[in-house]
């Protein structure tokens, strides 16, 4: 059973005198099988917990604890977090020129599965995650995520997840810019994925995922802290209320 | 209109102003001027002054498609020199210092079923050689041209590519000398009517290199695609210079240079230079020079020069970015799983690999991709 634990997570960006602290005292536990959602306003630092731990040199945690099933996460490369087990699906993804989807999805699968799969299986075992999410087969031979759109690039993000079966996934707004259609699309694997034995902390501004993808656990997030837990229910009255009340809770500590 | 010109006359440009089979016509240069003041001349061992002793050893073997023929010819044969007019001292020296040249010929209609190859091997830095090569496709006939540099040299040549009607040529040009070698080059293409020409200059070893690949358009309807790859490392000049001169209406250019940099003092020089003259309507030109910088200590200088001098074009563009490894690159390959390493050399095969994916003589094609391995390894083993 895997579990990602935060603790008292302070991160900061910049240097010296421009440093500006972001978080300001995370504590969270995501366990296998349970889905957590983050949500709160923008500039929240909803992204910069996600970028932390997931190691982006642009953060510095400037104190607190991130371990996964006990490790210290924070004393590994980016590229070690990814082979112990964390995912981080990106709300910008970027483009690799040159470098094909296929090309890159059998190299991250090779270094998180500790060996190369043989090319038949895996060549199959990329068709059937690309039907599952609908994306046409041509993509393989595409440079990554160069001209897709943004409702493409979010499926590429979830067809690397089903890949990499990680421990616990972060998905970073996985659901903006996405249509109706899409974001069916995307939840259905976000769900098929959490129903496995892993953990999933689903960052997002908007309820609207959370008709498809359905949270054990929902967090409100302001200036730079959790402020609020609760069930599914809490979602609901974020819909209808804002984050208003929040925001002004976080302004005041 | 204030920009009329006939093509006689001269662009406004202030390069490639002139052209001369003699010597004596061109100034020995001193480094200032606009066509040598990224070269390091101290280092071209007198190619440019005429202080190089004439005694180096380059050595010509050819493996010709049996639809084409391969001669050695001596300085008066009436094919040489006829489609290229040299455009600076150091190609005037070449043309006046060679004792023998190279003459292929693709015969009318002929398409050859093979690559032809001409190895060029240097045995000796020491001392200076000279060549000239004369590549001419007869219309309506097809054909590739390797031209594989290598071992130790200081060698100036001029290249010419005549290129008929309705005929095409690929060339592959491959800079793969020992770490001690200069080269100075020119290579010109002359293309008739409807003719498509493909250049791939792949350049990776020697001390100084400066190619300068140029296309001329005797009739409209011509192609041409210049392709460029270079993996610069501590020490090396690199040096590109490109001269794209649309004189006749609608024809086409490309021109796609990346390289990638590495070490102390690597150093790596692209310009390109497109002209489109007045008579030139419905030119369509578009070129590209990218740079990789994968080291501190690395120099590029990157100067794209596009000249109009007519409102009638069916586009005309350049861009040049030179930059370091994107750490956002790097990020997104390293957060699934991927160490360090192997994203950096993901980012640099992709980056070059689309150039070298269209190279159509698959022997080259692996040897450049193994040598760009090479390359990275030898970055990754700091």
């Amino acid at each position: 059973m895997a579990t990602l634990e935060i603790r008292d997570l302070h991160v900061s960006v910049g240097d010296g005198a421009d440093a500006t602290e972001i978080l300001r005292g995370v504590d969270l536990t995501v366990q296998a099988g349970e889905t957590h959602a983050i949500m709160g306003p923008n500039g929240s630092g909803k992204s910069t917990l996600a970028y932390a731990i997931a190691g982006h040199p642009k953060y510095e945690v400037t104190s607190g604890s991130v371990t996964l099933d006990g490790e210290d996460v924070l004393a590994m490369s980016v590229d070690e977090r990814a082979r112990a087990g964390l995912f981080l699906a990106m709300q910008y993804p970027v483009e690799v020129p040159g470098v094909s989807v296929s090309n890159f999805l059998r190299s991250a699968v090779t270094a998180v599965r500790g060996e190369a799969p043989k090319l038949r299986e895996f060549s199959k075992e990329m068709k059937q995650a690309m039907d599952a999410l609908a994306i046409d087969p041509a993509f393989a031979q595409r440079s990554l995520n160069e001209g897709f759109s943004g409702g493409e690039k979010k499926r590429h993000e979830i067809l690397q997840l089903e890949m990499l079966r990680p421990k616990v996934a972060i998905l970073d707004e996985t659901d903006s810019g996405l249509d109706v259609d899409a974001l069916k699309v995307v939840s259905e694997g976000i769900t098929r994925f959490a129903s496995g034995d892993t953990g999933v902390l689903l960052i997002t501004h908007y309820t609207r995922i959370l008709r498809y993808v359905k949270p054990d656990f929902v967090h409100v997030f302001s200036a730079g802290r959790l402020v609020a837990e609760g069930g599914p229910e809490l979602a609901d009255e974020l819909e209808e209320e804002g984050y208003e009340k929040y925001t002004k809770a976080g302004a005041s500590l | 209109m204030g920009l009329e010109t006939r093509s006689d006359q001269r662009p406004l440009s202030t390069l490639h102003d002139r052209s001369s089979y003699d010597l004596g016509d061109f100034e020995v240069p001193a480094g200032r001027e606009e066509e040598w003041r990224f070269t390091p001349l101290r280092r071209l061992r007198g190619l440019h002054n005429g202080t190089a002793e004439p005694h180096g050893k380059v050595l010509v073997e050819a493996d010709a498609a049996p639809e084409v023929t391969v001669e050695s010819v001596g300085r008066d044969d009436a094919r040489i020199g006829k489609s290229y007019v040299p455009a600076d001292r150091v190609s005037a020296q070449a043309w006046n210092s060679f004792t023998q040249a190279t003459v292929v010929t693709v015969p009318k209609e002929a398409v050859a079923s093979a690559p032809t190859i001409l190895r060029v091997r240097g045995e000796d830095a020491s001392s200076a050689a000279y060549g000239h090569t004369t590549v001419v496709v007869e219309p309506f006939a097809e054909a590739t041209v390797v031209l594989a540099h290598r071992g130790s040299a200081t060698y100036a040549d001029n290249v010419e590519f005549v290129v008929g009607d309705g005929a095409r040529l690929s060339v592959i040009s491959l800079q793969d000398w020992a770490h001690d070698s200069v080269h100075v080059s020119h290579q010109h293409a002359r293309l008739g009517r409807d003719a498509r020409f493909v250049s791939h200059n792949i350049s990776l070893g020697g001390d100084v290199v400066r190619i300068s690949p140029s296309v001329a358009y005797d009739r409209p309807g011509g192609d041409a695609e210049l392709y460029g790859v270079y993996f610069v490392d501590g020490g090396q000049h690199l040096e590109h210079r490109l001269l794209v001169d649309h004189a006749v209406p609608n024809c086409r250019s490309r021109v796609d240079y990346r390289g990638a940099l590495q070490d102390q003092d690597a150093h790596a020089v692209w310009i390109g230079d497109v002209i489109i003259r007045a008579e030139a309507e419905g030119t369509d030109t578009y070129e590209l020079n990218r740079n990789l910088v994968l080291t501190d200590g690395t120099r590029v200088d990157s100067v794209p020069n596009l000249e109009i001098l007519t409102g009638e074009v069916a586009g005309a563009g350049h861009a040049s970015a030179s930059g370091r490894l994107d750490d956002e690159h790097l990020f997104y390959l390293q957060a699934r799983g991927i160490s360090f390493d192997e994203a950096r050399r993901m980012v640099v095969r992709g980056f070059l690999g689309q150039l070298i994916e269209r190279i159509e003589v698959a022997e080259v094609r692996d040897k450049v991709i193994e040598a760009i391995e090479e390359e990275l390894d030898r970055g990754a083993a700091r």
